[in-house]
C-alpha cells in the first residue's frame, strides 16, 4: 500500500441544487443522514432491547408476583401478568439477539462507520452512495422480519441467542416454528445490509483518504472502523450460510444439524462461534478506537504507543479467528481441540492488556477535561478491564468446567458489552452529537446520566459474577426450583431492582438526546478542541462535507505539541516553515 | 363397554420427586392404563366412522376440559371437535407442559408452570393425538379430534352414549390406548335407541 | 454475595478450585492496580488551568514492560491448567476400575442406568431410575452420556463437572466423589421450555450402604 494517498475530485459538492425532502433524509445517499437514520434505529431497538431484559430481571427477582403492565401481554405470553416459561426463554433469545445485532452493531458499524470514515479522512462521501444506502433499507426489513416473531402463533424464538441446533431446528422441541425461521430469514437480510456496508467502508477507506492522510496518520477510530469491516466481511457470510442452513432443516427437511439422520449439532456451534468471536471483536473494536480518540482529547495528550496501538488491533483481530473454541470447551468438542483454543484465548488477552495500559499511559501527566465524552471513555477502560479479567477466569477450561454456561458468563458479556461497548457508545455519542445535530447536549444532565448510568450498571452486573461462582446457572426461569440457589434469591432481587434503575435512569439520555436538538446551545465547528478533519467543518457539515479537499500535515493525536500556543494541533494545519516532529518518519 | 378375563395390572409411578403429587395419592400412585370396574372396561374412545350425512356440524361452544392433578390426566382419553375449545387445567402447584404431538398436523407445547387453565383449540381431525408432559414422563392423554359431535368415552363404569343421531345405519369405532381398536355396525330408527356392546379381552 | 466457591466433594475439585483461586488472586491484583492507577491519574492529572500536558508519544520500553507482564503471567495460568484439564476432561482419563453408568437425557428428565449389582453395565441387573442417581463414595464413576432429543448439559456443582450431553455423540464425564450425602444435579444447557425444571439429585453412599442399597432395589425390582 502506498503511504500517500490518492488525491480525487470532491464529486459531490460541486451540483448544489436542494435534494427532494424524501431523497435528502428518507432514500438519502449521505452518510451522515445515513449515519443518523442507524442511528435513530439503533437506539429504538436499544430501547426494545432493554425492555426485554426488564422483563426478564422482573421474573428473575420477583417470580410469583405479576408484572406490573403485565397483563397488556397476550394470554400466550404472560397470563395474568406473570410470565410464562417458554415466553421467558424468548424473552432471553431476543434481548441477547437484539442487543447483538440490532442495537451495539449498528451503532458502531452503521452510525459511527458511515458518519465519521468519510469526514475524518477528508472525503465527500462514502466511495458508494447509493450501495450505502442501501445498506440502511436492507436493514429496515430485516428489523420489521425480527420484530414480526413476537406476532406469530408458536411465539418467538427460543433457542437463545446462540440458536443452538436441534432445539432450534425442530420446533416439536420448543414449540416455536414460525418465530425461529423469521429469526433465521432477519438474519440472513440483516447480513446482506452489513456486507454491503462493509465492501463500502474498506474501499473508502483504501481509496478516498485525503493528500496526506497515510495510514499512520489515520485516527484509531478509522483503523479500528476499518480493521472491523474486514472482520464483518469475512465473518457475517459464514452467519448468512449457517443461518440458511438452519433455515433449510426447519423448512425442506435437510438435517444438516439433525442427528437422527446423519446431521451434526456441533457443527452449528462451530460455524455459530466461528463467526462468532470474531463477532464479539466487531462489537468492541470501534469501540475501543473511538475511545482511544476521546482519551486522547480529553487527556489533551497524543495518544501513548498509537502504533502498536494499531497493532494490538490487528493482533486481536488475527487471533480472534483461532478462538472460537473456547465457547465450546464443555461441547464434547475433542478435549485436546480444548487445550489448543485454551493457549490462543489467553493470548488474545495479552493484546488487550497492551490497550488498557496505552489508554492508561495517555492520561498519565494529562491535562485531564471531564468533559461527558470522557467520562464515558474512562468509564470504558475501567469497565473493560473487569471483562477482560473475567475472561481470563473461562479462558483456564479447568475453570471454565464449573463457570461455564453460568451468570459469570453472563457478568462476563455484559461487562464487555454494556460497560465495554455501550459505555464507548454513550461517548462517542456525546463526543460526535454537536457535528451531527449542530447542537450541544446539556453538560449537567449528561454528567448526571453518566454518573447513574456507572453506579447501575455496577451494581447490576457485577453481582452476576458471584451468582456464577455459586453455581447458578443462565438462561434459568425460576431458579428457586433448586435448592442451591435458594440462597442467592437476594441477590437475583437486589440485581432486579438495580436493573430497574440502570434502565429508568436512560430516560435522562433520551430526554438530553431529543430536548438538546432543538434547545441545545448552537455547537460551534470545533467544541472540543479536538484536531480531526470533521472539526474543520461547520457543525452540521454541509451536504459533500469539505469545500476544498483539506491537505492533512500529522498524525491524528498532536495534543499539547511544543511547536503551537494551544495545546491542539489540528491535522489540517500548514505551520509553513516549521517543522514538525510528530510528521517525521520514526516517531510515535 | 366389557372386559373379559383378568386386566393387566397397571404399573406403579415412582413420583417421589413430587411430593405434591404423591401426596394426593392414599396407597401410592399406578399409571391408569387399563381400567376394569366389575369387566367393565372405561378410558375406551368411541365414535363413528361411517354413515353419517354430510358436515358441517355445529361446534360446541362448551369447552372440553381436561385436569392435571396428581400428575396425571384426567380425563385420560377424552374427545374433542375441531375448532371446539380445549380447556387445559392445572391443578398442582408445579410445572407441566402440554405438549400435543399429532401426526396429521402441526402440535403445541405449551406450559403451565402454576395452578392455572390454558384455551387452545384443533384446527385438524385425527383420532387420537397423544398429550405428553414432559417434565412428567409418565403422563399421557389421548384426545381424539373429530369434525363431528358423534363421539363419547367410556366411563368408569364402562358405559357410552352417543346422542342426536338421525336414523340410519353407522360404523361405530371403538379405540383403547393398548387393547386396540373394535368396529361395529349399528342402526339407528328415529327417535330409538340402540344398545352396542364391544368385547375386549385379556385373550383376544 | 461471595467469591467463595461452595463446598466440594469430588477429587479433582480441588486442583479446579485450586486454579479458580489463584486466578482469582492475580485477576484481583490487576484489578486493584488498574482501577487505582486510573482513579490516581484522574485526580492527579486533571485539569488545572495554565498546565499544558506532557508531550509524548510513547515509551517502548513500558510498552514492552506491560506486554511482557500479562503474556507471561497467561501463559504460566494455561501452563498450570493443561494438566488439570487433560487429568477431567482428557479423552482416557477416566480410570480403569471406574464404575460405568449410562444417563439419557431427555426433555426434561435425566435416566440413570445403575449398573446394578453386578458393577457391569448392560447386563440383566442394570436397572434405570427417573432424576435419582446412586453411586458409591470413593470410587471413580464414569458416566456415558446420551440424549434423546436436544442438548442438555450433565452439571453437579458440587463435583465441579459439567459435560454437555448431545444427540448423535457419545460424550461421557467421571468423577469420584469424596462425601456421602445427597448433591444436587442441573441441566446446565438452554434445553426449552422445562429446562429450569431439569434436575436430579446425586446420592453418594459410603461402600456398604451403597451394597445395600442396591440389594434393597434389586428385590424390588424382581418384585414387579
Ligand atoms: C480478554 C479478552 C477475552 C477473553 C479471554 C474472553 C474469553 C471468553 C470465553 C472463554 C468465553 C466462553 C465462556 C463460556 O461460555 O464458558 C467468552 C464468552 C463471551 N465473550 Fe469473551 N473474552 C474476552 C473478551 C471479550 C470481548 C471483548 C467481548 C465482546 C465485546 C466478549 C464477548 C463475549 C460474549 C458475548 C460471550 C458469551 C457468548 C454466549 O455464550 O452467549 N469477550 N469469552
Ligand atoms: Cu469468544
Ligand atoms: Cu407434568
Ligand atoms: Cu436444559
Amino acid at each position: 500500500m502506498a503511504t500517500t494517498a490518492i488525491p480525487h475530485e470532491p464529486v459531490a459538492r460541486t451540483e448544489h441544487q436542494e435534494l427532494p425532502f424524501i431523497r435528502k433524509y428518507i432514500f438519502a445517499t449521505d452518510h451522515k443522514i445515513i449515519g443518523i437514520q442507524f442511528l435513530i434505529m439503533s437506539l429504538l431497538f436499544l430501547f426494545v432491547g432493554g425492555l426485554l431484559a426488564m422483563m426478564i430481571r422482573w421474573q428473575l427477582g420477583f417470580p410469583e408476583t405479576p408484572m406490573p403492565g403485565g397483563t397488556v401481554l397476550p394470554e400466550t405470553m404472560a397470563p395474568g401478568g406473570i410470565l410464562l416459561p417458554e415466553f421467558y426463554n424468548s424473552l432471553v433469545t431476543m434481548h441477547g439477539t437484539l442487543m447483538v445485532f440490532f442495537a451495539i452493531m449498528p451503532l458502531l458499524v452503521g452510525v459511527f462507520g458511515n458518519y465519521l470514515i468519510p469526514l475524518k479522512i477528508g472525503a465527500p462521501d462514502m466511495a458508494f452512495p447509493r450501495l450505502n444506502m442501501w445498506s440502511f433499507w436492507i436493514a429496515v426489513p430485516a428489523g420489521i422480519l425480527m420484530l414480526a416473531g413476537f406476532f406469530v402463533e408458536g411465539g418467538h424464538a427460543a433457542a437463545g441467542w446462540t440458536a443452538y441446533a436441534p432445539l432450534s431446528a425442530k420446533g416439536e422441541f420448543s414449540g416455536v416454528f414460525a418465530g425461529q425461521q423469521l429469526w433465521l430469514l432477519s438474519l440472513a437480510v440483516l447480513g446482506l445490509s452489513s456486507i454491503l456496508g462493509a465492501t463500502n467502508y474498506i474501499t473508502t477507506i483504501v481509496n478516498l483518504r485525503a493528500p496526506g492522510m497515510t495510514w499512520f496518520r489515520l485516527p484509531l477510530s478509522i483503523w479500528s472502523l476499518f480493521i472491523t469491516a474486514i472482520l464483518v466481511l469475512l465473518a457475517i457470510p459464514i452467519l448468512s450460510g449457517a443461518a440458511i442452513m438452519l433455515f433449510f432443516d426447519q423448512t425442506i427437511g435437510t438435517h444438516f444439524f439433525d442427528p437422527t439422520a446423519g446431521g451434526q449439532p456441533l457443527l452449528w456451534q462451530h460455524l455459530f462461534w466461528y463467526f462468532g468471536h470474531p463477532e464479539v471483536y466487531i462489537l468492541i473494536l470501534p469501540a475501543m478506537g473511538m475511545v482511544s480518540d476521546i482519551i486522547a482529547n480529553g487527556s489533551r495528550k497524543p495518544l501513548f504507543g498509537y502504533h502498536s496501538m494499531i497493532y494490538a488491533l490487528i493482533a486481536i483481530a488475527f487471533l480472534g479467528w483461532i478462538v472460537w473454541g473456547h465457547h465450546m470447551f464443555q461441547s464434547g468438542m475433542n478435549p485436546t481441540l480444548g487445550m489448543g483454543f485454551m493457549v490462543t484465548t489467553m493470548l488474545i488477552a495479552v493484546p488487550s492488556a497492551i490497550k488498557v495500559f496505552n489508554w492508561m499511559g495517555t492520561m498519565w501527566r494529562g491535562n485531564i477535561r471531564f468533559h461527558v465524552p470522557m467520562l464515558h471513555a474512562v468509564s470504558f477502560v475501567a469497565m473493560f478491564v473487569i471483562g477482560g479479567l473475567s475472561g481470563i477466569f473461562m479462558a483456564s477450561t479447568p475453570v471454565d468446567i464449573y463457570i461455564h454456561d453460568t451468570y459469570f458468563i453472563v457478568a462476563h458479556i455484559h461487562y464487555v458489552l454494556f460497560g465495554g461497548s455501550l459505555f464507548a457508545l454513550f461517548g462517542a455519542i456525546t463526543f460526535w452529537y454537536p457535528k451531527m445535530f449542530g447542537r450541544m447536549m446539556n453538560v449537567f444532565w449528561g454528567r448526571v446520566h453518566w454518573f447513574l448510568t456507572f453506579v447501575f450498571f455496577n451494581l447490576t452486573f457485577f453481582p452476576m459474577h458471584n451468582l456464577g461462582v455459586g453455581g447458578h446457572m443462565r438462561r434459568l426461569y425460576d431458579p428457586s426450583e433448586y435448592e442451591f440457589l435458594q440462597p442467592l434469591a437476594g441477590t437475583n432481587r437486589f440485581i432486579t431492582v438495580s436493573a430497574l434503575l440502570l434502565f429508568t435512569v436512560q430516560i435522562i439520555f433520551a430526554l438530553n438526546f431529543v430536548i438538546s436538538l432543538f434547545k441545545g446551545k448552537r455547537a460551534p465547528e470545533n467544541p472540543w478542541d479536538d484536531n480531526g478533519l470533521e472539526w474543520t467543518v461547520p457543525s452540521p457539515p454541509p451536504h459533500g462535507n469539505f469545500v476544498t479537499t483539506p491537505t492533512v500535515y500529522r498524525p491524528p493525536y498532536e495534543f499539547s505539541s511544543p511547536l503551537v500556543e494551544e495545546d491542539h494541533l489540528p491535522q489540517d494545519r500548514d505551520l509553513g516553515q516549521k517543522t514538525d516532529p510528530a510528521s517525521a518518519p520514526g516517531t510515535g | 363397554m366389557t372386559f373379559d378375563g383378568t386386566p393387566p395390572a397397571n404399573p406403579a409411578i415412582d413420583m417421589t420427586e413430587e411430593p405434591e403429587c404423591v401426596a394426593k395419592y392414599a396407597d401410592g400412585p399406578v399409571d391408569p392404563v387399563v381400567v376394569v370396574n366389575d369387566g367393565m372396561l372405561a378410558n375406551v374412545f368411541i365414535r363413528v366412522t361411517a354413515g353419517l350425512p354430510a358436515g358441517p356440524y355445529p361446534i360446541p361452544s362448551q369447552p372440553a376440559t381436561i385436569d392435571q392433578n396428581g400428575c396425571l390426566y384426567t380425563p385420560r382419553v377424552l374427545g374433542v371437535m375441531v375448532g371446539q375449545p380445549f380447556e387445559i387445567t392445572n391443578s398442582d402447584p408445579l410445572l407441566h407442559n402440554i405438549k400435543a404431538v399429532p401426526s396429521e398436523s402441526r402440535g403445541f407445547n405449551i406450559s403451565q408452570p402454576r395452578a392455572m387453565t390454558t384455551t387452545r383449540t384443533f384446527k385438524t381431525p385425527e383420532v387420537m393425538v397423544p398429550l405428553e408432559c414432559n417434565v412428567h414422563g409418565w403422563m399421557n392423554a389421548y384426545v381424539g379430534v373429530t369434525d363431528h359431535p358423534y363421539f363419547a368415552t367410556s366411563a368408569e363404569d364402562g358405559s357410552f352414549a352417543i346422542t342426536g343421531l338421525p336414523a340410519g345405519t353407522y360404523t361405530i369405532e371403538a379405540w383403547h390406548e393398548t387393547l386396540g381398536k373394535r368396529m361395529m355396525e349399528a342402526e339407528v330408527v328415529e327417535g330409538g335407541t340402540v344398545s352396542v356392546t364391544f368385547v375386549y379381552g385379556s385373550t383376544t | 454475595m461471595s467469591w467463595m466457591l461452595p463446598p466440594s466433594a469430588s477429587t479433582f475439585a480441588g486442583d479446579i478450585d485450586f486454579l479458580y483461586y489463584l486466578i482469582l488472586v492475580i485477576t484481583g491484583v490487576a484489578f486493584v492496580v488498574v482501577e487505582v492507577g486510573l482513579i490516581w491519574f484522574i485526580i492527579k492529572y486533571r485539569s488545572r488551568p495554565g498546565r499544558k500536558a506532557y508531550y509524548t508519544h510513547g515509551s517502548v520500553r513500558a510498552e514492552f514492560i506491560w506486554t511482557a507482564i500479562p503474556a507471561v503471567t497467561v501463559v504460566a495460568i494455561g501452563i498450570l491448567s493443561a494438566p488439570v484439564w487433560t487429568h477431567v476432561k482428557g479423552r482416557f482419563s477416566a480410570p480403569a476400575d471406574a464404575l460405568i453408568y449410562r444417563v439419557t437425557a431427555k426433555q426434561f428428565e435425566w435416566n440413570f442406568t445403575h449398573p446394578g449389582l453386578d458393577g457391569t453395565l448392560d447386563t440383566d441387573d442394570d436397572f434405570t431410575i427417573r432424576n435419582r442417581l446412586h453411586v458409591p463414595v470413593n470410587r471413580p464413576v464414569l458416566v456415558r452420556l446420551v440424549s434423546e432429543d436436544v442438548i442438555h448439559s450433565f452439571f453437579v456443582p458440587a463435583f465441579r463437572v459439567k459435560q454437555d450431553v448431545v444427540p448423535g455423540l457419545n460424550t461421557q464425564v467421571w468423577f469420584e466423589a469424596t462425601r456421602t450425602g445427597e448433591f444436587e444435579l442441573g441441566c446446565a444447557e438452554l434445553c426449552g421450555l422445562g429446562h429450569y425444571r431439569m434436575r436430579a439429585m446425586v446420592t453418594v453412599h459410603d461402600a456398604d450402604d451403597y451394597e445395600r442399597w442396591l440389594a434393597s432395589r434389586a428385590t424390588t425390582t424382581a418384585l414387579r
